[in-house]
């Protein structure tokens, strides 16, 4: 019937079009409480996201620190000659490797982990025990980089560090850690797997505990035994979470871990460990290179970009719901 | 419960003690700091390092930082304002908001959703973030730590989703006995909301308590240091004597323990709070199906 109209030569459309126009008009102004309600965040957007957006033509002028917004409109274009800078500069390789590498260490080793957690903690009966293991297991979360940093360097610094000085009464040897580019990423992994492995796996015990017993008892009734409860009914019932949750990991693969990096690192182990999101830090905000840093930025700004949208048709095709 | 083969019972036996190794592995950095941070300068000589079990309790390093300076309990005021003053605003831009994104018939909803969704997959940079905050006149002040974070866009998701979730019913019903929108914003949605408005605060409360990066950028001034910044000064400090916080110490206690004491001092509150509150995350958690 809608299309019967559309094909109606109408005379009057000037006027139904009007009437169109006020319908709205009279609809928003109806909805009038809820857009004053919105219009706050909306600034926030605009200001705080958009306008930074926008900021990026800094990346292709040759801005001085000290000029301010006059500064960034009277500065001379200068088109892609901080990014050819940055992908001749002999950081390239080093930092787009150090991001991948140390994302990739943190995804095989921490993936996997909560979801080892929640298999093992599926198997305790008692729930007081299950509930306490549970509750220190979130601590890492709950506290800052800062003191995880400082948790690390207190077992582990070159001099002073507890497990550093142990090593040295015990061996012959002078051990390190923190300076040390052949363990720095090792006690990258394991810190960022020490913080995050008892949140994440949240989801999987929620997944988990919204199994039928039903299943395992008609299991077990078939004969089967725990190891095959967990194998054919616990884990299929959370494949579709190990999904999701690993296509988000993937989609986040230039995220490094930019604030325990920065807190972490030092000189010795820069060449393991500059990142780009550290490599943006210094040259920008230490060195004043806006212009330059923030070429490198906006490159991996738009590699994420693509990242995640790679990712995410990925996940449509494979029928999953992904981010969007 | 079912009756186990001995191949199960091995198997639960490995699990236990891997769990409580792993506890134990989540707990003893703490011990280990905690008990460093009362430990003597003459213990501190004869056994050196970090301690698991201190002979002997001494206060001299928490006497120091709250005794002798006004520098931990200026930047717990900070901090303070942060967490309080941060998390109201954030909340209050939040559910506005969001309760606006969840009216289902509202024009240009859907253009809005979208305009909030491309601020999380694509962002300026860190370089334009800074500029801007420096043009706004923000830096040195304590609103370079409350507005640069007003909304998360998850958190304004997660809640406009609550609000979706109510009943239709509810805003007829209401509308009929004649009330405005404004009333039933106040006195029925907001009501029916207190569990996911806690558990959304009690994410900004611990992001503002936690965060360090942003007051680094921004904060120049030693007089609005937020305590992450000053415990990060303090960690950094090879040499106490040389840090300018410290300069008011005639006979400092060992260096490891004041840095432990400190440490302690900055996450005793999310310690002792947040068992009581971890359901409320976990509930957070669940709704949003997020992580972090």
């Amino acid at each position: 019937m809608s299309q019967k109209r559309k094909r109606q030569p109408s005379p009057s459309a000037g006027i139904a079009k009007d009437g169109k126009y006020r319908r709205l008009i009279k609809r928003i102004w109806f909805y009038r409480f809820y857009y004053l309600l919105a219009l706050p965040g909306i600034l926030y957007f605009i200001i705080f996201h958009y306008i930074p957006m926008f900021g990026i033509v800094i990346a292709f002028k040759d801005i001085s620190p000290f000029g301010g917004v006059a500064g960034i409109i009277e500065a001379p274009w200068v088109g892609f000659k901080h990014f050819n800078r940055f992908f001749n500069s002999i950081f390239f390789w080093n930092v787009i490797e150090n991001t991948v590498v140390i994302s990739g260490l943190k995804i095989i080793f921490g993936f996997p982990a909560p979801i080892l957690f929640a298999l093992m903690l599926n198997e305790i009966a008692r729930v007081k025990f299950k509930r306490f293991v549970q509750t220190v297991s979130y601590l890492p979360h709950f506290i800052s980089w800062v003191v995880t940093t400082g948790l690390v360097t207190a077992l582990l610094a070159t001099s002073g560090g507890l497990v550093t000085e142990i090593l040295n009464d015990l061996t012959d040897e002078r051990w390190s850690f923190l300076t040390n580019p052949d363990q720095f990423r090792g006690i990258l992994t394991m810190s960022h797997v020490w913080k995050t492995v008892g949140w994440s796996s949240i989801l999987y015990l929620a997944g988990m505990a919204a199994i039928d017993p039903a299943l395992y008892e008609a299991a077990a009734i078939d004969g089967a035994n725990r190891f095959q409860m967990a194998r054919y009914i616990t884990i299929p019932s959370i494949a579709f979470v190990i999904t999701i949750l690993f296509i988000f990991e993937i989609g986040n693969l230039l995220d490094a871990g930019f604030e325990q990096i920065l807190l972490l690192y030092s000189p010795a182990v820069y060449s393991v460990s500059d990142i780009i999101d550290t490599y943006v830090y210094r040259e920008g905000l230490l060195g004043l290179k806006y212009s330059f840093s923030a070429a490198v930025g906006l490159f991996k700004g738009v590699m994420a970009f693509l990242f995640l949208i790679a990712t995410n048709t990925l996940a449509n095709r494979l029928g999953q719901p992904g981010l969007w | 419960m079912l009756k186990l083969s001995r191949n199960e019972k091995i198997a639960i036996a490995i699990i236990y003690f891997l769990l409580i190794a792993l506890t134990l592995a989540f707990l003893i950095p703490f011990i280990i700091v905690f008990s460093t941070s009362f430990i003597s300068d003459a213990e501190f000589a004869r056994r050196g390092g970090y301690v698991l079990f201190p002979e002997s309790f001494s206060l001299g390093s928490y006497e120091i930082l709250f005794g002798r300076s006004k520098v931990i309990l200026n930047a717990y005021g900070v901090t303070l304002f942060r967490v309080v003053v941060g998390t109201g605003f954030n909340l209050a831009f939040t559910i506005t908001m969001a309760y606006a994104l969840a009216k289902k018939d509202l024009p240009g909803r859907v253009p809005l959703t979208i305009f909030v969704f491309i601020t999380m997959v694509f962002s300026g940079g860190l370089i334009p973030r800074f500029m801007l905050v420096d043009a706004l006149g923000l830096r040195n002040t304590l609103w370079s730590m409350v507005y640069p974070g007003l909304i998360n866009a998850w958190n304004m998701l997660i809640m406009r989703n609550f609000f979706m979730s109510l009943p239709d019913e509810l805003f007829d019903a209401a509308i009929v006995d004649g009330a405005s929108p404004p009333t039933v914003l106040l006195r029925i949605v907001l009501p029916l909301s207190m569990p996911v408005i806690a558990t959304i605060g009690l994410f900004y409360a611990v992001w503002h308590w936690n965060s360090w990066f942003d007051a680094s950028i921004y904060i120049d001034r030693s007089n609005l240091k937020p305590l992450q910044i000053i415990l990060r000064g303090f960690l950094e400090a090879t040499n106490m004597q040389g840090l300018e916080e410290l300069a008011f110490i005639e006979d400092p206690p060992p260096a490891a323990s004041l840095r432990s004491a400190l440490i302690i001092v900055v996450t005793v509150p999310v310690l002792f709070i947040y068992p009581f509150l971890q359901r409320y995350f976990v509930k957070g958690i669940m709704i949003g199906g997020i992580k972090g």
